[in-house]
């Protein structure tokens, strides 16, 4: 099939697989031995140190071309080459998806599914899993989405980065993640898509962990990995039932085969219900819902712009992507889609009331991201995937805004997290403050902003779709109230009031470099602007966004009884008193917030020591980590002690050293056999003889 | 008329025989005599049941079997003479250096 | 007939064997080995083998007792040094382990079945020739390089510096 632009689709993770290479050889020859140098190590390898480092020359040529030849103290040519390279090869990559997408834009809506077949990859028997590549409307969605807040991002991390000493790594962790995200979204088989959840995982890990020296860090990353290990165990299952189900992995075989599969019985609810809740246990795990949420709060342990980009941009919505993707199968199984929503909203409520208590910055909007992610879920489960893909997008733009906006005051403010020792800081950051705030009037719900109209589209759904309720309404947009409650107390304490900074801190107070106010003004513009592609009906728009999905998620309507992808009909006047109520309680919360922290600002203090039994429950988290702890993670570790005790130690270790400890006494008996008499070895061959001829005269004798 | 048992028998007792001599005398030379009568004991048969099969084998065996005892002895000998010039003896019984 | 010289030639091999086997001074072994030798190729010739006869005269009796008799000249031990028979737990037991092993094969020879025509002219120097020549041939040379190696074995053992 002629596709023009389409055809070039696989340089979209190409580009950054590229960077992965490129910057790695860097990080490799160039980093890492100056690295060492500046550590007082040997350079590796020693004899054959490779030559851009100049130092087998007896005497340095000025025009030494050598990248790691100038002064320890002096930043290297390289990290000016990474720092063009990594962001060059993810914007590389956002043209090529936007191409792609404007061509895909180009036909009739009923064609939107591009699929580009580059390899078989794992071939065995039936069993088919190509590397390939499927663009539709959905993956379009996630591509510019990832491709788009990645680049700037990685912009902002060339400046946010520049202290650090691992630069390169820094980048190749962070491209190798792109290339993972890409696979995970562009892939046209759930195997594949497997491939990249997993490579996100490990960068994921590999980013917490970034600096491994700091304990907190290392174990954040364990944390994350092991966590999403339970969630992937799911997925992976999924996709097992999946093949045995449907007979194929491929996202076209798989949906195309559902109704002749339902007509004929094999695919029963229940087997739909199965496979549905395992892949939901992966997404649970990936995006961060109960009950495999605690490892994304301490993901803030990582670079802050790897918390924007992976944390609550990217890769903490596959889960979502995922869902949506996998949609046909779900709306199979309603019991599965109550799962969802129920998750979701519980999700949603639940880390918005911790979200109260964080005194760190970061942790707040690592809860905020926790319950943004428990709506689009939410979503999901009430049959509005597309209102939660597009939730998905606008919460990119504003929360990537968020973390990176925090960023720059962490990084103003020398490495400072902890909102109680801010304060007055929109003086010094003018541009933080106004990209920052504007992201946050987004993420309350404000009208007129991206927030505003996926959040409330969301809402919307839950109650008046089929598979809502008024409960799940009332509990989003509680939520929705707590939201904005806690947002702003986070723009009070950081940005109004009088200054609580360290004098030694706040000498040093800058606004931040060009390269990262310029991706945060752009991410301020997508964050107001962002929502406008999906104005409802009632609002005088026409939902474009959802106009766009509807291919994707044709099969909702398809799949039966449910008319879950129409929103308008209840009744409009119903639609705005509900989005008036949202956009109230949004504005009570606000309120609140600017009473408790602008107007009284010793009344939170009061509250806490009012009611200490509830303020210690959720400051504390509700004590989740300590329940796991305590129920799962103590219980496992006494486990392997057991089995390290008495399986390994007593029964592998008695087992090699049995037969050890055998053959050496035996050895020390047999020995005394080989005495070096001659005649005693000939009678032993003798005897041997004798016994030989012995056996087969009796064989001979009994037949 | 002989019956091809007798020959057999008669190879089994001369290597018996032989064997005797193998394992119960300590002098190296008559050892290896021995080892010469019971390779002579194995011959009989091979050359017995050769010619009542009709199959010239037995007798091509027996004869590989005299050039392995040719050469036997002569690396034996040499041997001999080489272990007598160094310790004097021809007593198998000495001979324990093969015990470490 | 046959019968006769076989119980005449077996029986002498089989004295001179015991004889081998039992002297005390090594020489008189190696006469009695030249009686069980020739006794031998007596019963070759009673099966026919004319040429195995032939050289197990010439090239037994006549090469490898003779090296024997040449070796027991060269070192020449004297007859008080020759070693003392004793009879040992092993030795003993070796000797009764030989004779098991003659009573099991006497037993097994008894159980074999055979042709009881004698088919004779395979014995011959014609057709051991033209066995060795042809189907034997590979086997043949291969003995040759056997004896080549001994040769050099036994001349570097003899080698005074050894």
């Amino acid at each position: 099939m002629v596709s023009g632009v389409l055809d070039y689709l696989w340089l979209v993770p190409a580009f950054p697989l590229l960077g992965v290479i490129l910057n790695g050889v860097l990080a490799l020859i160039a980093e890492r031995p100056f690295l060492l140098k500046e550590a007082g190590l040997p350079p590796p390898g020693g004899s054959h140190g490779h030559p851009s480092r100049g130092n087998s020359h007896a005497t340095e040529a000025p025009g030494s071309h050598g990248s790691g030849a100038s002064g320890p103290h002096s930043a290297p040519v390289y990290r000016n080459v990474v720092a063009f390279l990594a962001p060059g090869a993810v914007g590389a990559s956002f043209v090529v998806a936007l191409l792609c997408v404007l061509s895909l834009a180009a036909r009739p809506p009923e064609g939107r599914t591009f699929v580009q077949i580059l390899f078989p990859w794992i071939q065995s028997g039936s069993f088919l899993a190509p590397v390939g590549f499927q663009l539709d409307p959905l993956s379009s969605v996630m591509a510019l989405v990832v491709t788009g807040v990645g680049f700037l991002i990685h912009v902002y991390s060339v400046g946010y980065m520049s202290h650090e000493r691992a630069f390169a790594r820094y980048f190749v962790y962070l491209n190798l993640f792109m290339f993972a995200m890409l696979m995970l979204v562009l892939a046209n088989n759930y195997l594949l898509m497997f491939v990249g959840w997993e490579g996100v995982g490990l960068c994921s890990y590999l980013l917490i962990g970034y600096w491994y020296e700091k304990q907190s860090a290392s174990d954040a990353g364990k944390k994350a990995f092991i966590v999403n290990r339970i969630g992937d165990f799911g997925f992976l299952l999924g996709v097992f039932l999946i093949f045995w189900t449907f007979g194929s992995v491929s996202f076209t075989d798989v949906f195309a085969r559902i109704p002749l599969l339902r007509d004929s019985g094999v695919l029963t609810a229940g087997m739909a219900t199965a496979i549905t809740l395992l892949l939901f246990l992966g997404a649970t795990g990936k995006s961060a819902q109960i009950p495999l949420y605690v490892w994304l709060p301490d993901a803030m342990e990582g670079p802050t712009p790897v918390s924007a980009l992976i944390h609550a941009a990217t890769m903490v919505t596959a889960g979502v992507y995922m869902v949506a993707r996998s949609s046909a199968l779900f709306l199979l199984s309603p019991d599965a889609m109550s799962v969802v929503a129920v998750i979701g909203a519980a999700t949603a409520i639940f880390s918005a009331t911790i979200g109260i208590c964080q005194t760190d910055i970061k942790r707040v909007l690592a809860y905020s991201t926790v319950s943004q992610l428990g709506y689009m879920f939410l979503a999901c489960g009430v049959g509005a995937f597309a209102a939660g893909i597009f939730h998905l997008m606008t919460h990119a733009f504003f929360k990537a805004l968020l973390f990176l906006g925090s960023g720059s005051v962490i990084h103003a403010l020398s490495g400072e997290q902890d909102m109680r020792k801010m304060g007055g800081v929109r003086r010094y950051l003018p541009v933080t403050f106004v990209t920052m705030f504007a992201a946050t009037l987004a993420i309350s719900g404000i009208p007129g902003l991206s927030g505003f109209f996926s959040k409330d589209e969301i809402l919307w759904q839950s109650f008046s779709s089929p598979h809502g309720s008024p409960a799940l309404w009332f509990v989003g947009a509680l939520a929705a109230g707590i939201t904005a409650f806690y947002m702003f107390r986070l723009v009070f304490l950081t940005f109004y009031g009088g200054s609580r900074m360290d004098p030694e801190v706040e000498k040093h107070v800058h606004e931040s470099p060009w390269t990262m106010t310029v991706p945060l003004s752009i991410l301020a513009v997508l964050s107001v602007a962002g929502g406008w592609v999906g104005i409802p009906a009632s609002l005088g728009g026409d939902n474009r966004f959802e106009e766009w999905l509807a291919p994707v998620f044709r099969s909702v309507a398809a799949a039966g009884a449910h008319g879950a992808a129409t929103g308008a009909h209840p009744s409009v006047s119903l639609e705005f008193g509900l989005m008036g109520i949202s956009v109230g309680v949004a504005l009570a919360g606000i309120g609140i917030a600017y009473f408790l922290y602008r107007l009284r600002t010793s009344k939170p203090a009061e509250i806490a020591r009012r009611v200490p039994a509830l303020y210690d429950l959720v400051y504390h988290k509700y004590y989740v980590d300590e329940i796991y702890e305590w129920a799962v993670v103590r219980r496992v570790v006494d486990g392997s002690v057991w089995l390290w005790q008495m399986f390994d130690a007593l029964f592998i270790d008695g087992i090699v050293n049995g037969i050890a400890d055998g053959v050496r006494s035996a050895g020390d008996r047999v020995r005394r056999l080989q005495a070096g008499i001659v005649g005693g070895y000939a009678f032993s061959l003798l005897a041997g003889a004798v016994l030989l001829v012995g056996y087969i005269l009796y064989r001979s004798m009994v037949p | 008329m002989i019956e091809p048992p007798a020959y057999l028998l008669l190879s089994a007792i001369l290597f018996g025989i032989g064997v005797v001599g193998v394992v119960a005398r300590r002098n190296i030379l008559i050892i290896l005599m021995s080892v010469e009568v019971m390779l002579n004991g194995v011959n009989v048969a091979f050359v017995a049941v050769g010619s009542y099969l009709g199959d010239a084998t037995g007798g091509i065996f027996a004869f590989m079997v005299m050039t392995v005892a040719a050469a036997e002895a002569a690396v034996g000998l040499a041997l001999l003479i080489a272990l007598y010039r160094i310790r004097e003896t021809i007593d198998i019984t000495e001979l324990k250096v093969l015990k470490w | 007939m046959e019968a006769l010289f076989f119980i005449l030639f077996g029986a002498i091999a089989v004295g001179g064997a015991v004889m081998v086997v039992t002297r005390r001074h090594p020489m008189v072994s190696a006469l009695y080995l030249i009686l069980t030798l020739f006794a031998v190729a007596a019963l070759f010739v009673l099966r026919h083998a004319h040429f195995l006869a032939a050289i197990q005269v010439i090239i037994y009796a006549g090469a490898v007792v003779v090296l024997f008799i040449f070796v027991i000249m060269l070192i020449n031990v004297p007859e008080s040094r020759l070693p003392v028979e004793r009879a040992t737990i092993v030795r003993v037991a070796g000797v009764i382990a030989a004779g098991l092993l003659i009573l099991e094969s006497a037993v097994l020879a008894r159980r074999f079945a055979m042709p009881k025509a004698p088919v004779s002219g395979v014995g011959t120097v014609e057709a051991v020739g033209r066995a060795l020549f042809t189907d034997y041939l590979l086997a043949f040379e291969v003995t040759s390089v056997l004896l080549l190696a001994a040769v050099i074995g036994a001349i570097a053992l003899s080698n005074k510096k050894l």
